[in-house]
């Protein structure tokens, strides 16, 4: 899976745990870009992604997590 | 979007739409809020979030009141402002194996195991009984058992092991649970059975966000509190419909003839058909009523009854439509032959063009989409909750009875000169009292899911009802009916507040099963009775209309009442002045 790829299933999920259709993610959207992107709402795009790309995040993965581009590269990684 | 909610769910799916499903759901319309405490002992932030989208499903528009984390048992015992001033109509207790304090240390005695033990019970008696003060019913989780067990097989047996000791507890949860009828259990160790424990339990989530139970799993947890709570406000389905060929039996029984259908011991479809069978007839015995709604020729789908390995006969089915006309028709004659509403119907249909010309005709009936495959169709009744019931009161099982006795009135109702030799022939004997405490659930059951013939359609919880009939201020009456036929049960009732010298109706309602029987007339003379012994002067009544209670627009210009402010057609007010008062002349002997 390219990274591009992995891109577009990450936007999706984006748009689906943040109902916005319009939402458009960059490799440095952080959770100071988007309102909702509160803790609470960190645990349900973890659990969507793990869903989605059928891997699992280690502890330490989590913590570094904090934008889009370290979501996607390690989805690459992990994939 | 809202079709998710349905059994089965995709879990990820429903997380992950939430707010999209949320959305379409707030695009209804809802009259009924609800007002839903959570106290946790553990994360409890998603699983409000699904629960919300259950009850909007039902109907229910609620607002939560949540409490810090893991401070269900601070909450619960010392209370605080913000919970208190919540007022909430319905707590709900989400504990799990995790919230137990203390489990007995493998070195101590048999003794104080025992103490551990009843530590652990006396502290959920506390809040339990802290919580009374709050009048509502109470939702509280047994345990789901520990995923790992260091004593292995003998934790479910040795007195100091966990599986044991959550047994014991899960026992005691369930006793306390039958003389406290504000206790509902949430049986959350049948759902991680059911779902296994592997996928109940997350230690990633746990240690990661402190959820005691997995993201996967809460969907099927939301489902089934809020199956709990529709059925103590009275939201369950009361009558199953069923099709024939392929349903009750396999094959055509047209085509293949009463030894061609598939039910019996013979083969394994035909196993599966009975199993099928049995449980559409433990419905019945708990109160279920079922029908027939099926394209047959009525005298041969009489016959796949007489099947020697049929487990249900035609008896069992209150009502039986065979023939040539569309299943929604056939429904709605259902519907009007039984006098229940199309929303308290379930239609089960191998047949997804027939279930679909249901769903788009009559949208008020649940049909699930069970697809083809028998061995599915109990899933799909059972997960989805339509029958659950808060208790098993003497009146559920004997329901079908009722029913039946019934048809034997109308029969007989066709060979008097009029209406009134009718009623006289039935030699009628009302029991009309004050609430007492044996009838306490029937009483609240039928007030919460009796619509049609029901003045205001207020709901009420036990608690409530409890509070109403211990108070000096108000008249709380029931009425029972007994006919030569039988025994109807308490099928009226009527709750009134005395304010100064006026008496106010707050609730009036009756089981539609005594319809016509001057019942109500009954009611009124005994109310009238009340009000003289205590000097008051006038009776008010309000009329609320909602999409059901027509019937009953007019009762109080029946009764005699003058209208006072019809401000708009959807509420009315009367009044009757006691003194103008003349009794109805009726054929039921009271009392």
């Amino acid at each position: 899976m390219t990274r591009l790829e992995i891109f577009e299933k990450l936007q999706k999920i984006f748009r689906d745990i943040f109902d916005d259709n319009t939402l458009v993610i960059t490799d440095t959207t952080n959770s100071s870009d988007i309102d909702e992107w509160d803790s609470l709402n960190h645990i349900n795009l973890v659990v969507a992604i793990e869903k989605e790309m059928g891997i699992k995040f280690s502890f330490e993965e989590l913590a570094i997590l904090k934008n889009v581009g370290a979501m996607v590269d390690l989805m690459l990684q992990k994939k | 979007m809202i079709n998710l909610l349905n059994y089965p769910f995709d879990s990820a799916l429903i997380l992950r739409k939430r707010r999209a499903v949320r959305k379409e759901l707030m695009g209804r319309t809802y009259t009924k809020k609800l007002r839903v405490a959570v106290l946790g002992g553990s994360t409890t932030d998603e699983l409000i979030n699904i629960i919300e989208l259950f009850l909007l499903k039902q109907g229910f528009l609620p607002t939560f009141y949540q409490s810090e984390y893991n401070k269900y048992y601070e909450d619960a015992v010392f209370g605080n402002n913000e919970f208190s001033a919540f007022k909430p109509d319905i707590i709900y207790i989400h504990t799990t194996n995790i919230n137990v304090s203390q489990f007995p240390a493998f070195h101590t005695t048999a003794e104080e195991v025992e103490k551990v033990f009843e530590n652990e019970l006396f502290k959920f008696q506390t809040i339990w009984k802290s919580l009374k003060k709050y009048n509502c019913p109470i939702i509280q989780n047994n345990f789901d058992f520990p995923i790992n067990r260091s004593l292995g097989n003998l934790d479910a047996y040795e007195i100091h092991g966990k599986t044991y000791f959550l047994n014991r507890l899960n026992l005691e949860f369930a006793k306390e649970a039958q003389i406290n009828s504000s206790l509902f259990i949430n049986d959350i160790n049948y759902l991680a059975a059911s779902i296994g424990l592997q996928n109940w339990f997350d230690k990633h989530i746990w240690f990661t966000a402190k959820y005691a139970i997995s993201f996967d799993a809460i969907p099927t947890l939301s489902n089934n509190i809020v199956n709990i709570i529709s059925a103590i406000f009275g939201k369950s389905k009361k009558c199953l419909v069923l099709d024939l060929d392929n349903t009750c039996w396999g094959g055509v029984i047209g085509d293949d003839g009463l030894k061609g259908i598939k039910i019996g011991k013979e083969s394994a479809s035909g196993e599966a058909y009975m199993a099928f069978q049995n449980y559409v007839k433990e419905l019945k015995l708990r109160g279920v009523l079922l029908a027939v709604c099926s394209k047959n020729e009525h005298e041969i789908a009489k016959e796949g009854f007489t099947h020697s390995d049929s487990v249900l006969a035609i008896e069992d089915f209150t009502s039986f439509k065979a023939n040539w006309n569309p299943k929604h028709t056939n429904l709605e004659n259902i519907a009007s032959e039984i006098n229940i509403g199309f929303d308290s119907l379930v239609f089960i249909d191998d047949n997804a063009v027939e279930r679909n010309i249901v769903e788009s005709q009559l949208p008020d009936v649940s049909v699930p989409d069970v697809g083809n495959d028998i061995l599915n169709f109990i899933e799909y009744i059972e997960q989805n909750g339509y029958f659950e019931t808060g208790s098993l009161s003497a009146d559920d099982i004997n329901r079908n009875k009722f029913y039946s006795e019934n048809q034997e009135r109308i029969n007989e109702l066709s060979i008097f000169e009029n209406y009134q030799d009718f009623l006289s022939s039935l030699a009628m004997e009302a029991e009309i009292k004050k609430f007492s405490d044996v009838y306490i659930d029937r009483i609240t059951q039928l007030i919460n899911k009796t619509n049609q013939f029901n003045l205001t359609t207020k709901r009420y919880t036990v608690s409530e009802i409890e509070a109403i009939a211990l108070s000096e201020n108000y008249i709380h009456l029931y009425g029972k009916l007994i006919d030569k036929f039988g025994d109807n049960g308490l099928i009226s009732i009527l709750i009134a507040e005395i304010i100064g010298d006026k008496c106010v109706i707050d609730t009036w309602l009756m089981s539609c099963r005594v319809l016509k029987r001057d019942m109500e007339f009954a009611m009124l003379d005994v109310i009238v009775e009340e009000c003289k012994k205590r000097n008051i002067s006038e009776i008010l009544g309000t009329y609320i209309r909602t999409q059901k209670n027509n019937m009953v627009a007019n009762l109080y210009a029946e009764f005699g009442f003058e209208l006072q402010s019809g401000d708009t057609d959807n509420l009315t007010k009367w009044r009757l002045v006691l003194k103008d008062y003349i009794k109805k002349g009726i054929t039921i002997k009271i009392n």
